[in-house]
């Protein structure tokens, strides 16, 4: 196809910078013009679209441009409409005088801004002018032979990038390895991230801005973070793709970051395990078919425990990343993803992030340090790939430790963030927000099943089974052993709430009845058949003050239940303030109290003692050192969390009690169809 | 000759090998089939409609030790019954997931404990299964890793 950069509306010659020809023939590619030089108009219309300018304002330009005259939009024609949507977006009038300066690259919908800015940069200083026709046209037509320095591939595919979005559909993926290929071939080990999905038409457009570049204006690196920002999540899994230069299931060091943010996300400790459904919630966002989720899953969980590790968790990442980039599912994990390459070199970094608490906003800062290191690195030739990808990933991390700094339940922004990301849309980042608002919210009280709960538990002693295993057996004993089990993913949050409550001496705990007071109503709730809520207010009391400390949540929850079992050992247990001695078996609910620290460790020793031995000692050390006054603001909080998580909790008690009940139920008919049967073989024995 | 030679070899390999079975199916629960494959598929029918049958001298086996305790029951269950082509053992987990293994009769040379251990490699793998938190219980199962271990068990004949 023979383009002539310059056109020729109205046959003056339109001289073209270096980085606008390489964007317009870029852009030109994308627009699918046929054999004749005519783009199609459907997308030329679109790229109008994108670019943002008043439908009024396009339809000048295509007049002035000579398309509105000759019926279609051939090279020249498209050319000029592009330097014309510039000028009207750089404010200038609509007319040919207005393009024959220097004019930024027009910005296309959201995603050209880094383009814009990365070309500005470029074309100022780049001696665009002097480019003769000819090298436009050279490029243009794909000759992949000149290979000018890899920032060049970058810019260009940065330009495509914003492309890919509304040109997704357009080609088929197997094409890309083949183009890949080609990519890597030329690009001297650059990686391209050129992993949008299906974007093959994008490949050789920027094979063929590669290729343009007889010049080497490189400016790559500095702008590709903000280029890739714009992109925003969703370019990140694309183009954290593979690295063409060796092998498309290689992770990148910008990939890794990634995940390993993500990672931090969902698990604070870069050394544990996330949960099957925690991970499975994350990646179903990828909006992959289950089967192929499952397929991954298989392949990346190699020590078959169903949870995933850091380098696991890697490696489904990148399979996921791949997948949607069009790569075919392996059979087999391939060698660069299995456990042991994942710990690359990019340890050191990871180090330096694992150093950080939970607080992903630091982890961001920390990493957009590094990025910007990579970037350095880039531009000293290392491939840049992910770089872009990851950049915007850090800038999409920063946002959202803003919103919600210090979610424990910090899945919910990732996946958020997923969710976008895979959606394919660049999505600005400010739209994020109130999704993840809205979805942190849901999340936090999404534990309705037990299992969530278990799963949300910091530490659950032992793995809990599932509540409906434990009804095999409905007799009281069982359901102790259920609430614990319950309780014990519902540990989390929320006092369990003891069977009964144990008259407590309400005067002295009257000051500390605030923090107590969510847990007592916790309790109330939590407690079906305790229907006494002052008792419970008293427990709070009693038990808050000592539990303020820590162990108050148990304690209290041990008061409460305690009265179930035992009554009397309410007594003695109000002297100690601290309804140690009623811890009962249900105690094991008491997960947590409102200091959700204090609790878990201290709830882990309780299940397996009904004993009240334990709590003696602690509310009797506890009890003295509670000031009453730190109840207040604080405390508040503290207790308004503390209540949400017992009504949580609640509704997890309830279903289970429907269950059980009706498991009761099922039993009491086998039994009477027994008895019945008995009935009929007695006269038979008898005889 | 060298063909015929060649088939002996081949039989002898056969038996000289691990244990082939015929037919392995999984069976849910609620006694429909999540998984079920045979090696000479020309005859799939036939052997669908033996493991069918079979489910019946299983929930007899099971339900003869469900006075007790399910913990005394054992998850192997044998041979559940042999016709003139075949045997048919059995396996049932504690969730009452029951696995049917169908083997050649004509293969003499299996042993229970072969029989048993790949009872065990059938556990193992769907246990690997249900682990992966995308599996729903109650799917087919749709594993490769599940798949290429039970073509691993069956027969290569032809």
């Amino acid at each position: 196809m023979e383009q002539g950069p310059g056109a020729a509306t109205g046959g003056s010659f339109i001289s073209l910078s270096e980085n606008e020809q390489r964007c317009y023939s870029g852009l030109y590619t994308l627009c699918q013009a046929d054999s004749s030089g005519k783009l199609a108009s459907s997308k030329v219309g679109e790229l109008f679209r994108a670019s943002q300018l008043p439908a009024e304002t396009l339809h000048q330009i295509t007049e002035v441009c000579g398309a509105k005259r000759l019926g279609y939009f051939g090279t020249g024609q498209f050319y000029v409409a592009l330097k014309l949507l510039a000028a009207a977006q750089s404010g200038l009038p609509v007319r040919l005088d207005s393009i024959t300066g220097d004019l930024p690259l027009p910005i296309f919908s959201g995603a050209k801004s880094e383009a814009e800015m990365r070309y500005p940069n470029h074309s100022q200083s780049s001696d665009g002018q002097a480019q003769p026709l000819g090298s436009t046209a050279g490029p243009a037509l794909r000759t992949a032979s000149d290979r000018p320095a890899f920032r060049q591939p970058d810019n260009s595919m940065d330009k495509q990038e914003p492309w890919s979005p509304p040109r997704s559909p357009c080609t088929s993926p197997p094409q890309s390895p083949s183009t890949y290929c080609r990519y890597s071939v030329q690009r001297n080990g650059t990686e391209m991230l050129v992993g949008y999905e299906g974007k093959p038409p994008t490949r050789p457009a920027v094979l063929q801005e590669n290729s343009s570049p007889s010049h080497y204006a490189v400016k790559p690196a500095p702008e590709q973070p903000a280029i890739t920002r714009a992109q925003s999540t969703e370019k990140l899994p694309d183009r954290a793709t593979d690295d063409y230069s060796d092998d498309p299931w290689r992770i990148t060091e910008e990939q890794h970051d990634y995940y390993t943010n993500q990672f931090k996300n969902l698990q604070a400790d870069l050394g544990g395990l996330i949960r099957g459904t925690v991970a499975k919630n994350f990646f179903t966002k990828s909006k992959l078919p289950i089967h192929e989720l499952s397929h991954i899953w298989e392949l990346s969980d190699v020590d078959r425990d169903g949870a995933l590790t850091f380098p696991e968790f890697c490696t489904a990442f990148h399979l996921i990343v791949a997948r949607k980039n069009g790569y075919p599912l392996p059979e087999k994990l391939p060698p660069s993803l299995r456990p042991g390459p994942i710990a690359r070199g990019e340890v050191t970094v990871d180090s330096a992030e694992i150093t950080q608490p939970l607080i992903v906003f630091e982890d961001t800062t920390l990493r957009a340090t590094q990025q910007e290191k990579s970037m350095v690195e880039i531009q000293q030739g290392t491939p840049l790939p992910g770089l872009t990808t990851s950049k915007q990933d850090v800038k999409e991390e920063a946002r959202k430790p803003e919103l919600s700094p210090k979610r424990a339940p910090a899945t919910q922004e990732k996946p958020v963030q997923h969710v976008s990301a895979f959606n394919l849309k660049p999505d600005p980042p400010n739209e994020l927000d109130p999704n993840m608002k809205s979805r942190t919210r849901p999340r936090s009280y999404s534990s309705t099943s037990i299992d969530d709960a278990m799963k949300k538990a910091e530490e659950p002693p032992t793995p809990p089974p599932r509540p409906q295993k434990s009804h095999s057996r409905a007799s009281s004993l069982d359901l102790n052993k259920l609430f614990q089990q319950g309780s014990q993913g519902i540990k989390s949050g929320w006092l369990p709430p003891p069977p009964a409550l144990p008259p407590r001496p309400p005067a002295t705990q009257i000051p500390h009845f605030i923090p107590a007071a969510d847990k007592s109503s916790q309790k109330a709730v939590q407690q079906p058949n305790f229907a006494d809520f002052s008792r419970f207010r008293e427990e709070e009391e009693a038990g808050v003050h000592p539990e303020n400390q820590n162990q108050s949540p148990l304690r209290r929850a041990a008061g409460p239940s305690t009265e179930d079992l035992g009554p009397p050992k309410a007594e003695p247990s109000v002297g100690t303030q601290g309804h140690a001695p009623q811890k009962p078996v249900r105690r094991k609910y008491r997960p947590e109290s409102q200091n959700l620290d204090a609790t878990p460790p201290a709830s882990a020793p309780y299940p397996s003692t009904p004993a009240s031995t334990p709590y003696p000692s602690t509310p009797t050390a506890t009890a003295t050192t509670k000031p009453a006054q730190k109840l207040a603001p604080r405390q508040k909080r503290e207790i308004q969390t503390a209540i949400r998580k017992n009504k949580e909790a609640n509704a997890v008690l309830t279903r289970l009690n429907s269950e059980l009940q009706q498991k009761l139920k099922v039993v009491h008919q086998e039994r009477v169809t027994l008895e019945s049967q008995l009935e009929v073989l007695r006269p038979l024995t008898s005889s | 000759m060298t063909c015929l030679c060649f088939l002996c070899v081949s039989r002898d390999y056969d038996e000289l090998s691990s244990i082939m079975a015929v037919c392995i199916a999984v069976i849910a629960k609620e006694n429909y089939p999540l998984y079920i494959r045979s090696v000479p598929t020309q005859n799939e029918l036939k052997f669908h409609y033996t493991v069918h049958t079979s489910l019946d001298v299983v929930e007899e086996k099971i339900s003869s030790v469900g006075k007790a305790l399910a913990d005394q029951r054992e998850l192997y269950l044998g041979l559940l019954y042999p016709t003139e082509d075949y045997k048919v053992y059995g396996y049932v987990t504690n969730s009452k997931v029951k696995f049917v293994i169908v083997v050649d009769s004509s293969n003499t040379s299996l042993r229970d404990n072969e029989i048993r251990s790949m009872f065990r490699k059938l556990h193992n793998s769907f246990t690997d299964v249900m682990c992966n938190p995308f599996y729903i219980p109650g799917d087919p199962i749709q594993s490769k890793a599940f798949d290429s271990m039970v073509s691993a068990m069956m027969v290569q004949a032809c």
